[in-house]
């Protein structure tokens, strides 16, 4: 029990990590700061290692299990704790934050290993990795707040990690800013509920709540409705859905095991995490869940038509995640959480390792990030070339690894689910296709054909055992991950959902509930299969299309891109989103800085108004100081006319 | 006091009385007194340069109050005045003292009792 007693452990561990490493990480101390950071992550993942065997052995009744370790607010009746709670939701997301958060730690202690603060890399990465399993673990709404902010925090430290560059520190603030319009949201939510519900953001409090309200239809804009968007608000930001997601291709200035990390792995899923944490509240709102899917599918789309044509190998994969992130909205918004979750995983797996790998192969090349100038590394870097197609097979569904059951979790689901439809699902398909056709092209442009640089004066070279270790770990996992799925193959049920189902279940009621009342229901084994293949056609093609276009005739890049100018450009420039929202937004929120807040104002009003008393005094202090002229019968006479004055002040007082 | 066959000392032993006719100087001729007095003190205050002449405008000030504080205090009958008087006396005293004091020390130092040149304060 001795974990399950002490679950502050597991964050406390980072969190020292983090001041270790900040303390002591001076410019020779790299072993030093390897050891603490690896190895206080590394002591979190054991943890939570140990964590999952107690957890095992806990009856139903006792999960969630909750502990409190410090009051915090304590206020007129309104009660937040520093209060960790453990269910099966929390040790999934565990799992992923410490076993792929101490992999990536092993990674950087190659990658980075020879920049400048290189301690205070790995102080923020600690400490990111704290915020994140307080937002996991948190009981209660504040504190997962707490945790959310932190993570946001960190995002920002890390992105802006080269500072002396204009376009990351511009990145750092970029991602912090847009990440506040969705917090703007979801503190909304948490005032909402504090309002109506009153005295608690505890998980099982605010749900019990829930629980007695009535359930609101599609169009009926509640209580409910309206904390489930302003929720969804703040996922949209976190986790970089339309329209807040352009932060996180700007995001990749970053050093790749961020990138890898945060925008991939964790932070970014935070947002999935807080919905699904959240399901009851909207399983109770058929229209926040619709909004949820609709922008799932729509970010998913969207994202995957960027990344067809970006050159830089970090962006492609940057918008391949917004997209990716897009599907586990899209589960979600259909009710099917625990799938969500799943592809939260899985995604966690290749994604993590197609930024690791990408990373390596940017190391190989020394620096080189634009595809276009890659080619025919397969040879050269054999090990980084094989896993990185393992994750490239997994993300586009190939049959039997990770990717092909959570993505065909999600079409199905939202196929069938009552909260789906067969737009909906068309559109995830559609992106399937996308995805594996810009996976592939990112695939055949970097390690086949023919060098596009220069093989003299670059010297490729293979990652140390440092960066491949990981690969090959994540690799392994992309693989297997999703195998406690496959019995759906056979008939049989997918052990993950059932892992997750004590969870889910309040919400998956009503979705029942929902379905029965559309008569939806039953076996839909058939289904299933039948959709699996119209699955892996459509990947096939896509693979196809990239073959066809990048291997066997490459110049049909080239025609196509010709031939469809207007789009390509369009798409090339990312639908312009970044340029109109700095019309739209930031230059007239700059204006209103520069000109009035700032001019007029701040200088004029402010400083003006300060400036003129302190003029004023000056000149009447001038024109006192001509008193003093040191003429001692002008003091004569002024104490005369004092005399006067107060003698007819005292005669005029005592006649009235 | 010379015709007062009263024992009490009251305020009124200035009137004449058993065989001469009674007359009282109008207290308001003793205001006025006063006033000018008071005034041609302020004067020469304010517009003499001899810094002695300046303590005896001073001094004369003084004294013009004097006048109507005992011209009050006989209208009323009241030794009330008179007494203040005595006050007034004392420290118009002390001040001469202590502004003479200062006055021989400007003397000695500025060579000249001319008001005008104590300006070294002047900025």
């Amino acid at each position: 029990m001795a974990v399950l007693e002490n679950l502050w452990l597991i964050p406390a561990l980072p969190l020292a990590g983090s001041v270790l490493c900040a303390a002591l990480g001076r410019k020779h101390a790299t072993r030093l700061v390897n050891i603490i950071a690896v190895g206080c992550t590394g002591l979190a993942f054991l943890a939570t290692l140990e964590l999952i065997r107690e957890f095992a052995r806990l009856r139903p009744d006792q999960i969630p299990h909750l502990r409190s370790y410090l009051p915090w607010i304590d206020a007129g009746g309104f009660r937040a704790d520093f209060a960790f709670q453990v269910d099966q939701l929390t040790v999934v997301m565990l799992l992923v934050v410490t076993g792929v958060g101490w992999l990536i730690h092993i990674y950087s202690t190659g990658y980075m290993k020879h920049e400048e603060g290189y301690g205070r890399f790995f102080a923020y990465l600690n400490l990111f990795m704290f915020f994140m399993l307080i937002l996991v673990m948190a009981s209660n709404y504040l504190l997962m707040f707490v945790g959310w902010e932190g993570v946001g925090l960190c995002s920002y430290l890390l992105i802006g990690f080269y500072y002396a560059k204009k376009p990351a520190s511009d990145a750092g603030k970029k991602a912090f800013i847009v990440n506040r319009v969705g917090d703007f949201g979801f503190l909304l939510a948490l005032f909402l509920i504090f309002w109506n519900f009153g005295s608690t953001l505890d998980y099982q409090d605010v749900f019990a709540w829930v629980q007695t309200r009535p359930v609101e239809g599609l169009g009926q804009v509640g209580l409910l409705t309206a904390v489930g968007l302003l929720l969804f608000m703040g996922a949209t930001g976190k986790s970089a859905q339309v329209p807040l997601y352009v932060w996180l291709p700007d995001a990749m200035e970053g050093p790749t095991p961020v990138s890898a990390l945060i925008h991939a792995a964790t932070m970014v899923t935070a947002g999935v995490y807080m919905v699904a944490r959240s399901s009851i509240i909207f399983a109770h709102s058929e229209t926040a869940l619709l909004v949820v899917a609709v922008v799932g599918a729509v970010t998913a789309l969207f994202a995957a038509t960027i990344g067809l044509v970006q050159t830089d190998i970090k962006r492609v994969l940057a918008y391949s995640t917004v997209s990716q992130l897009g599907y586990m909205f899209l589960a979600c918004g259909v009710g099917a959480y625990a799938v969500g979750i799943f592809h939260l995983m899985t995604h966690a797996f290749f994604k993590a390792l197609l930024f690791l790998a990408a990373g390596s192969v940017i190391h190989a090349l020394g620096g080189e990030q634009n595809i276009e100038r890659m080619g025919g590394l397969r040879k050269h870097i054999p090990w980084t070339f094989g896993t990185m197609l393992i994750a490239t097979l997994a993300i586009a569904g190939a049959p039997g690894l990770s990717g092909f059951f959570s993505k065909d979790a999600i079409l199905f689901q939202s196929f069938i689910s009552p909260y789906g439809s067969k737009v909906l699902y068309a559109m995830a398909l559609l992106t399937a296709l996308l995805t594996a056709f810009y996976m592939f092209r990112l695939i055949l442009l970097t390690f086949f054909g023919a060098p596009r640089f220069d093989e003299h004066h670059v010297h490729v070279h293979e990652s140390p055992w440092s960066m491949l270790g990981p690969l090959v770990a994540l690799a392994v996992l992309s693989v297997a991950g999703g195998w406690m799925a496959a019995p759906v193959l056979w008939h049989g049920s997918d052990h993950f959902e059932e892992y997750l189902a004590p969870v889910f279940a309040r919400a998956e009621t009503l979705r029942e509930a929902r379905a029965a009342g559309h008569g939806a229901a039953g076996d839909h084994y058939q289904l299933e299969l039948m959709l699996m293949g119209v699955a892996i056609a459509v990947s096939l093609a896509g693979f196809a299309a990239a073959w066809q276009m990048y291997s066997r005739r490459p110049e049909t890049a080239e025609r196509l891109a010709a031939q469809f100018r207007p789009a390509h450009t369009l798409l090339r420039n990312k639908w312009y989103v970044d340029e109109i929202y700095d019309t739209v937004i930031v230059k007239p929120v700059h204006w209103l800085s520069a000109q009035v807040l700032w001019q007029r104002i701040d200088v004029r009003t402010v400083d003006g108004g300060v400036n003129h008393l302190a003029d004023a005094a000056r000149t009447f202090g001038g024109r006192l100081r001509r008193l003093h002229s040191g003429n001692t019968r002008s003091y004569a006479a002024w104490v005369v006319a004092g005399a006067v004055a107060f003698t007819a002040l005292l005669v005029w007082l005592t006649r009235v | 006091m010379t015709g007062c066959r009263r024992r009490t000392l009251t305020a009124d032993c200035g009137t004449l009385t058993a065989g001469r006719e009674q007359m009282t100087v109008p207290v308001s001729w003793y205001v006025v007194l006063s006033a000018i007095l008071f005034g041609l003190g302020v004067v020469g205050f304010l517009f003499k340069r001899n810094i002695i002449t300046i303590f005896m405008s001073i001094e004369l000030m003084l004294n013009a109050v004097n006048l109507a504080l005992v011209a009050f205090s006989r209208m009323h009958g009241l030794l009330h005045g008179q007494v203040f008087v005595f006050f007034v006396i004392v420290v118009a005293a002390a001040e001469a003292a202590v502004g003479l004091a200062i006055v021989i020390l400007i003397a000695r130092n500025r060579e000249s009792l001319n008001v005008e040149r104590v300006d070294l304060l002047k900025l």
